[in-house]
């Protein structure tokens, strides 16, 4: 690749790219979406034609270069269309989360000034409104779906169709406009500005430029391979930088063909229905596959089970093996043929994964068990990490080198660097240009020399050279005696096994580590049913001896794989308790989002983390709890503190035989 | 007061035109039994008329009337100003008058969509013979008729189980696939019996707009029966009360509200 050429023969914004796709593959598919119970279908001219028309009537609107333009909407091809029909009028789109509350609308839509908003339907209308005094330079509204809207002012508000309509009447007067607006746009110009989540804060919006989107869209379009006939399925939140890259920077490079599902309740059969070679999803959603697949092999026959069984353990014996191209015996391989067959092969049709060639996923730890699961299949399932900032990618894994633990190599173009403390930074063509109108943000940020702060802990994995991301940085502290204390790291190790949903581990400043255990009440309840344990409440559960005995087998099995490596073997569990009730967010152990909050977790329960360091066996505590009516009430418990086995660091070569 | 040709605008904007249906002095007993006495009401095009009363005020009776179950023994039924003459429930579906049930009827082992497919019956003239061989006609309209289904899936959101049989449904759900079945013969009046009977309050919630939309949309009226005052009172133009088989109310839902009758049917006062 060369890295000096300015891009990509004048294909420097994404409706120059929409031209190209035109002119060379017009009569090839761009966009599918099922409505009516069938695929509709537009080619590369028809999408063409239908960005123009819209581009004409917002020029017929008024929209001036500079303008941000919302979009508030599910997946639906109107919407793609009308990223690139605001591009091509200078305008910036600013896609939103649909779901958000009216007040995070106002937010958004009053931080950037947005003049105009491209919206679906009579909700996303009335949020609109609600909010609308609260938005000084708001004008015009536009909405796909009419239904419910008849009755409403439409002085301000106009039906997407018919502004296509007046687009289209006023074709002579605007094209020269639109032409000269389009002409204008180059690698500098903004591409689309997208709002960061704000898990940290009020949402910042990112700014990113044509050539941060275009750059990393080529850059990782030839990494992967993709190519035109691909079919990518989108049904992630516009919003989310990973869904405008793949379904617009990607989808305009390559001419792959865009999917989009009927509604969001039917994402399942229709991604079945389309089977994507391209795609990507978070780990919650290959789990919940997982988790669906295991129940419904639970309810199979008896022979059906065994066979399912028996190809599955050989699946995951050489599944892996024969996707990374690796030697395996020829019996071997004749098996698993005979198994894609029987079991693999149906089992991918039913998921809607038979036709992948890349797959990824990222946000947050996969399991081991739940990623070899799919790779076992033959499922090309790959790591990516990345950001907003980034254009999405910093590192991805490249065929052949796929690994649970690490999320990769550097992406083409990106340079990464650790600093002492373990921060990840990295420096590449998709570093966003600025925060919108937060100069000091971006100044935190990013350095005069483009080098981007993550905000992740990480460490280059040294056999391999992939990375490895450990944590938080500012979660990540010492233990006395000066090594690294990842608190997530391991506490990801434990979340792994289904009898346990959460895990805290205490040990900043100590001397060693210990950890507070939440089992999963559905895992380990339906585990006690079916081994005839009889229990009345969560407590009981938790505080049953078996239940120990297994919590401390998996605590055990993790010291085992945190050991083995030298940087974080200091984080092994010594000590750890279950306890007596669930961590929640009623009682502000936990955010929403279901993240705990660590130092209120030790705050409140100081009592335990004290017996677990004196070396206590039992420990009598009382907790108070809110109801979910709001109503006080409090537990009282006596726990068990048990010792965990912990391979001795300086030896642990000997010991990991 | 109204002529019946007079049509009028609603407070939200929708139009309300003159008189589609009217029953005069409608009288139906089963033997000695009078569940309907002497009533007479008339339903304008583009309206959503409620029939409320107690239980056994006659609700479903009239609304059997309207839908040609009964036959009354005595009064007349005018629809779209003809004197109706008795007839049995197909030929009225025929004419643009479509139904749901009290106790959802719907064929449980069918599909959804089969189920709502159903509902296109009258507007589908192919021959058993061209159904058989998938020909021509049978093709064609097989095609528009599902067409037109689709749009009603669409509509009613329920997409996710167009190919789920009926009977694994959920009943909220369930009342809303006979909606749709109803909608599919393109009605031009919708009778709807308690359709919100036994919903949560979401899901009644839910209904409400849809039976709004229903009547927004495709300007059809719209003729219920239902138990819930509060759905009532907010989804109707005027409303009929009945007590005992005779009306003792109709009017705006306002006036109904205040009528002395209406209040001593429902709190209850004693009989003579």
């Amino acid at each position: 690749m060369n890295k000096s050429s300015p891009a990509t023969d004048g294909l420097v914004s994404i409706p120059a790219l929409l031209k190209r796709n035109v002119k060379t593959f017009g009569a090839k598919t761009a966009y599918r979406e099922k409505e009516f119970g069938i695929w509709q279908t537009w080619t590369w001219a028809e999408a063409a034609q239908e960005i123009e028309e819209l581009a004409l009537g917002l020029l017929n609107l008024g929209v001036a270069e500079g303008d941000f333009v919302a979009i508030i909407g599910r997946n639906r091809p109107y919407f793609y269309w009308a990223m690139v029909s605001i591009q091509s009028v200078g305008a910036i789109p600013v896609p939103m989360y649909q779901d958000s509350a009216a007040e995070e609308l106002a937010h958004v839509l009053s931080n950037c000034g947005a003049k105009y908003a491209i919206v679906d339907d009579q909700e996303q209308v009335d949020k609109v409104i609600e909010v609308r005094d609260q938005l000084n330079d708001f004008e015009h509204m536009i909405y796909v779906d009419p239904r419910g809207l008849r009755k409403y002012d439409h002085s301000k508000l106009h039906e997407y169709s018919h502004v296509q309509a007046q687009g289209r009447a006023a074709q002579e007067e605007f094209l020269p406009e639109l032409e000269r607006r389009q002409a204008k746009l180059d690698f500098d110009s903004t591409c689309v500005m997208l709002y960061t989540s704000g898990t940290t804060g009020k949402p910042k919006g990112v700014v990113l430029s044509n050539r941060n989107i275009i750059k990393s869209a080529q850059n990782t379009s030839e990494f992967d391979g993709l190519r035109k006939d691909d079919e990518v399925f989108a049904y992630l939140p516009m919003a989310w930088v990973g869904d405008f890259i793949f379904s617009i920077g990607q989808a305009y490079w390559t001419g792959l063909t865009v999917n989009c599902p009927e509604s969001a309740a039917t994402v399942s059969s229709d991604l079945r229905e389309i089977g994507p070679t391209y795609f990507f999803a978070p780990p919650a959603v290959f789990e919940k596959h997982l988790t669906e697949v295991m129940i419904r092999m639970e309810d199979a026959g008896a022979f059906k089970r065994w066979l399912f069984r028996r190809y599955m353990d050989h699946a995951k014996k050489v599944g892996p093996a024969i996707l990374d191209g690796k030697p395996v015996n020829a019996m071997d391989k004749l098996k698993y043929k005979l198994g894609e067959l029987f079991i693999y092969g149906p089992l991918k049709n039913t998921l809607g994964l038979s036709r992948i060639r890349v797959g990824y996923t990222a946000g947050e730890a996969i399991g081991p068990e739940l990623f070899d699961f799919y790779r076992s299949l033959g499922i090309n399932l790959k790591q990516l990490y990345g950001q907003t900032e980034a254009s999405v990618f910093i590192t991805l894994q490249p065929d052949g080198e796929v690994r649970a633990d690490t999320v990769g190599v550097p992406a083409p173009e990106v340079e990464l660097r650790i600093d002492d403390s373990g921060e990840i930074f990295y420096r590449s063509p998709g570093v966003f240009v600025e925060y919108f109108n937060n100069p000091d943000s971006t100044a935190s940020t990013k350095d005069a020399e483009g080098w981007v702060a993550t905000g992740d802990a990480g460490f280059i994995d040294e056999a391999s050279g992939h990375l490895r991301i450990i944590d938080r940085v500012k979660d990540v502290g010492k233990l006395a005696d000066g090594s690294m204390f990842a608190p997530k790291y391991v506490e990801n190790k434990l979340k792994f096994y289904p009898d346990i949903l959460e895990a805290v581990l205490f040990g900043n400043g100590m001397d060693r580590c210990v950890a507070f255990i939440n089992i999963d009440l559905t895992a380990v309840g339906n585990w006690a049913e079916r081994n005839n344990i009889a229990y009345a409440s969560y407590q009981e559960l938790a505080g049953h001896p078996r239940v120990l005995d297994t919590i401390q087998s998996h605590v055990e099995a993790v010291n085992r794989s945190v050991a083995e490596d030298p940087m974080l073997s200091g984080c092994q569990i010594h000590r750890f308790l279950v306890l007596h009730k669930e961590l929640d967010a009623d009682d502000g152990e936990m955010t929403r989002t279901r993240k705990v909050r660590r130092k209120i977790v030790e705050e409140k329960f100081s009592d335990l983390v004290t017996a677990l360091y004196d070396g206590s066996d039992e420990i009598t505590t009382e907790t108070e709890v809110t109801y979910e009516d709001g109503r006080k009430g409090s537990i009282r418990a006596t726990l068990d503190l048990r010792d965990a086995e912990v391979v001795p660091t300086f030896q642990h070569k000997v010991a990991a035989e | 007061m109204l002529d019946a040709s007079d049509s009028y605008v609603t407070e939200d904007g929708r139009t309300i035109g003159g008189v589609v249906m009217e029953m005069k002095n409608i009288t139906l007993r089963f033997g000695g039994v009078v569940a309907i006495k002497d009533i007479s009401f008339d339903i304008r095009q583009g309206e959503i008329r409620a029939i409320i009363g107690p239980n056994g005020a006659g609700k479903s009776s009239m609304l059997n009337v309207i839908s040609g179950f009964y036959n009354p023994q005595e009064g007349q039924v005018f629809y779209k100003g003809k004197l109706r003459p008795s007839m049995r429930p197909y030929q009225v579906a025929r004419q643009g008058i479509a139904r749901t049930f009290q106790n959802i009827a719907l064929f449980e082992g069918m599909t959804v969509l089969d189920n709502i497919m159903t509902g296109r019956l009258h507007h589908s003239k192919a021959n058993l013979f061209e159904q058989a061989f998938w020909k021509g006609r049978a093709e064609r309209e097989e095609v528009a008729n599902r067409e037109v289904v689709e749009k009603i899936i669409d509509f009613l959101e329920i997409q996710t189980i167009r190919k789920t049989p009926v009977g694994r449904l959920p009943y909220g759900l369930k009342k809303r696939v006979e909606l749709a079945r109803a909608l599919a013969a393109e009605p031009s009046i919708l009778l709807l019996d308690e359709p919100m009977a036994g919903m949560n309050v979401e899901e009644k919630e839910d209904m409400s707009r849809f039976i709004l939309d229903v009547n927004d949309e495709f300007g059809t009226t719209i003729a219920l029966i239902e138990h819930d005052m509060g759905v009532v009172m907010d989804l109707s133009d005027r409303v009929v009360v009945m007590d005992y088989g005779k009306k003792i109310g109709d009017g705006t839902p306002d006036e109904v509200r205040n009528n002395q009758d209406v209040i001593d049917a429902y709190l209850g006062v004693a009989h003579d």
